[in-house]
């Protein structure tokens, strides 16, 4: 007895000893993420945090998941209540998910707040629910336009001409007669078309309180525009059905068409999958429309997020708040992902005009184009049925438009019809 | 008294022997129980009381009665119905017909390299479904470049949007799940044809039959409990199929050509983070396939006492 009394008792003094070791020791936190690109700055930020004195020491696991098992391993660990990260990259289009019942994730008010007139609030507002803000952006996500202009100067157009959507599709018929090829892809599989579209004319999905606003006739009066610049050829069928293919990155590449709408993260496509137009794409102003709406459109977007439950909570909500929110880390974002931060203080700032890969393949005061649509970017509504719209918008209203050119007003009606029957 | 020691211990052993032999079987068949238990009938009980419920977290269960039901009364479940249903058919055809065609001439032996081509046919169900896929949706491109398309072109053929439409996506879908599945259908097959007795052919050939006579009245008859097999699976793998149509259309669905019942179930459950709708979704499929099967089994003459 007393033997295992002597083993205990020295056992016990081991593990004391070692508790006072691992007082220096890193706080250890986990981060699951979807894009790559993001660890990158996330990184980058952790190796300024730990070198700053006064910051507790951190440590963190990146772990990098395809898009699809992230979510599904988020949605499980949040559901059994057992195994989720500390913090976690959550996509635009998913986030309503984790904001039902009893929310797992943990409010980020205190870093938001105090500097919500320096931030694009429409941002995080994507990741609010009863005003606690769950999730920090890393980008505006600004919806522009990019133009192929050795393909529109051998048709004789001047893209910074081009002020309006009727504009836009004569620019297109001259640039289809002169060179023989389209002006625009819409996609047929995916709502990075259709949605830009009609959110920058003033439209959206639902409504806050979970109407359906799919078939209001901005809606309809922004497909049957679409549908004119498909049946006159100015616009054709994205290849492979969405800008995220190697089909459409490699024609892309090849010249074959002179401009895509996307939003403002999409520059690092370019520059990653689309070497040979280095020097030829020009950024600029997203078309207005000539009856109303906005100058852009924010899309897309990733809310990182803390989980509630996490032991280390805290300290993990600080270092995303310093990761994200802070001057340097918008910086930062820019530098490393190219994105277009939400701080508005950095932009104009001397640290964002400092050359890089983006800068040197458009070739082109970036910033000055963004500065002009800033102030008008309409909120976009994500509430708890947006998952099911965008579902609805990427198998049928985009694909009943683009592949099959059905009547518009029929195409949006059916769609709200399918939408309202998912709603409780 | 040796006598009376000598029946104690004979009376044990029998004991003994009689305890093993009520044990053992509980014994051998314990660990499929526990495993049917706790792997398929009580997930498969909570499926059926999630389907009747809106679940929003680890701790939101609410009953809401068939709501979940009536919900897959939307274009895009019919749209999934279709697809699946689609290519269950065309999969039972191509897939019972064609590697019975093949097993029947490799046993034949009227080709030669019959281990060659048994082999070669076999191969591909090695292989990664996921890397299969995006080789056969990169060869079945949209544009007019990918490769299918330039044989069709140099064919003298119109170049076809292969995944974008329901009619040529089920094609492709057709193609690689016969490619990947011939080798083995052949193998169930040359498994039953060698199991009928040479004699059998050689009394139809005394008879004078000729060789669709041989196959129609000996083969199919010799090879039915196979067929009856390969039909069942097919039919199950048909309706339950997903990686598949993921590995040629990736997560998106355009139109609902590659979106299957599981697809649409995969959809609701994890995408839309909708478990009770998902459940829903499981337990129709589970009662289609179950329906599909029994009128299949019942017509091939499955529950026909053997006479």
């Amino acid at each position: 007895m007393k033997k295992l009394l002597a083993v205990v008792l020295t056992l016990s003094l081991m593990l004391c000893a070692f508790g006072a070791l691992a007082e220096g020791e890193p706080i250890h936190l986990t981060l699951w993420t979807f894009q790559e690109l993001h660890t990158e700055l996330y990184k980058t930020m952790l190796d300024k945090w730990n070198a700053e004195p006064g910051k507790p020491a951190l440590d963190i696991d990146f772990q990098v998941f395809p898009y699809e098992d992230m979510h599904n391993k988020l949605t499980i660990a949040l559901q059994s209540g057992e195994g989720a990260p500390d913090l976690v990259d959550i996509e635009i289009n998913m986030f309503a998910n984790y904001l039902k019942g009893d929310i797992g994730l943990a409010p980020m008010n205190e870093y938001v707040e105090p500097i919500a007139d320096h931030l694009v609030m429409s941002r995080l507002n994507n990741y609010a629910k009863d005003g606690k803000y769950y999730g920090i952006d890393h980008h505006i996500g600004a919806t522009v336009m990019f133009y192929n202009t050795s393909i529109l100067e051998a048709a004789g157009v001047d893209y910074t001409a081009i002020k309006t959507w009727d504009d836009f599709h004569e620019a297109g018929k001259t640039v289809l007669e002169k060179t023989g090829k389209p002006m625009i892809v819409w996609e047929s599989a995916d709502c990075w078309s259709v949605y830009p579209m009609v959110n920058q004319h003033g439209g959206d999905w639902l409504t806050p309180d979970g109407q359906v606003r799919m078939d209001e006739p901005v809606v309809i009066n922004t497909l049957a525009f679409m549908k004119s610049m498909l049946d006159d050829g100015t616009a054709i069928p994205c290849p492979g059905g969405w800008t995220h293919t190697e089909e459409y990155w490699g024609w892309m590449n090849g010249g074959n068409c002179a401009a895509v709408c996307m939003p403002f993260w999409y520059l690092d496509r370019f520059t990653n999958y689309m070497p040979d137009l280095a020097g030829q794409m020009k950024i600029a102003a997203m078309p207005e429309w000539s009856d109303g709406g906005h100058k852009s459109a924010q899309m897309g977007g990733t809310g990182t997020a803390v989980v509630a439950s996490s032991a280390n909570a805290d300290i993990a909500k600080e270092f995303l708040a310093y990761a994200c929110l802070s001057f340097d880390g918008c910086v930062t974002t820019w530098k490393i992902c190219g994105f277009d931060p939400i701080l508005k203080d950095v932009y104009g700032s001397e640290e964002m005009k400092a050359p890089n890969k983006f800068f040197e393949y458009y070739d082109q005061d970036i910033f000055s184009v963004l500065s002009e649509v800033l102030d008008d970017i309409p909120d976009t509504c994500i509430s708890e049925y947006f998952p099911s719209a965008t579902d609805i918008v990427k198998t049928q209203m985009a694909y009943r438009l683009v592949e099959l050119r059905e009547d518009p007003e029929q195409i949006a009606r059916d769609c709200a019809e399918e939408l309202r029957s998912l709603i409780d | 008294m040796p006598n009376i020691s000598a029946d104690k211990t004979s009376l044990r052993q029998k004991g003994g022997s009689l305890n093993r032999t009520r044990f053992v079987p509980y014994l051998f068949v314990a660990p499929f129980v526990i495993f049917f238990l706790l792997v398929y009938l009580y997930p498969l009980i909570m499926t059926v009381i999630m389907s009747f419920q809106k679940i929003d977290g680890p701790n939101h269960h609410e009953f809401i009665g068939v709501k979940n039901y009536l919900k897959l009364n939307t274009r895009d479940f019919q749209m999934a119905l279709q697809t699946s249903g689609r290519y269950a058919f065309w999969d039972v055809i191509v897939l019972t017909i064609f590697p019975l065609l093949v097993a029947c001439v490799l046993h034949s032996g009227l080709a030669k390299g019959t281990s060659f081509f048994k082999s070669l046919f076999f191969i591909p169900s090695l292989t990664s479904i996921i890397v299969a896929g995006i080789v056969f949706r990169l060869a079945f491109g949209t544009l007019e470049t990918a490769t299918v398309n330039r044989v069709m072109t140099a064919l003298g053929l119109q170049p076809v949007k292969w995944l974008s439409y329901a009619g040529p996506g089920n094609f492709v879908l057709i193609l690689l799940t016969l490619w990947r599945w011939n080798g083995v259908n052949i193998v169930y097959y040359l498994s039953g044809l060698q199991s009928i007795p040479a004699d059998h052919y050689e009394a139809a050939q005394i008879d004078g039959a000729n060789a669709f006579q041989k196959f129609f009245h000996v083969t199919l008859p010799g090879i039915r409990p196979v067929l009856i097999y390969v039909i069942t699976i097919t039919v199950l793998g048909g309706f339950s199929m997903f990686t598949e149509s993921v590995a040629l259309w990736q997560q998106n669905n355009a139109g609902g050509v590659g979106r299957t019942i599981v697809g649409y179930m995969y959809m609701v459950g994890f995408k839309k983070n909708n478990l009770g709708l998902a459940s829903a979704v499981g337990l129709v499929l589970l009662a289609l396939v179950v329906a599909v099967n029994l009128i299949q089994l019942f017509l091939m003459g499955f529950f026909r006492k053997e006479d």
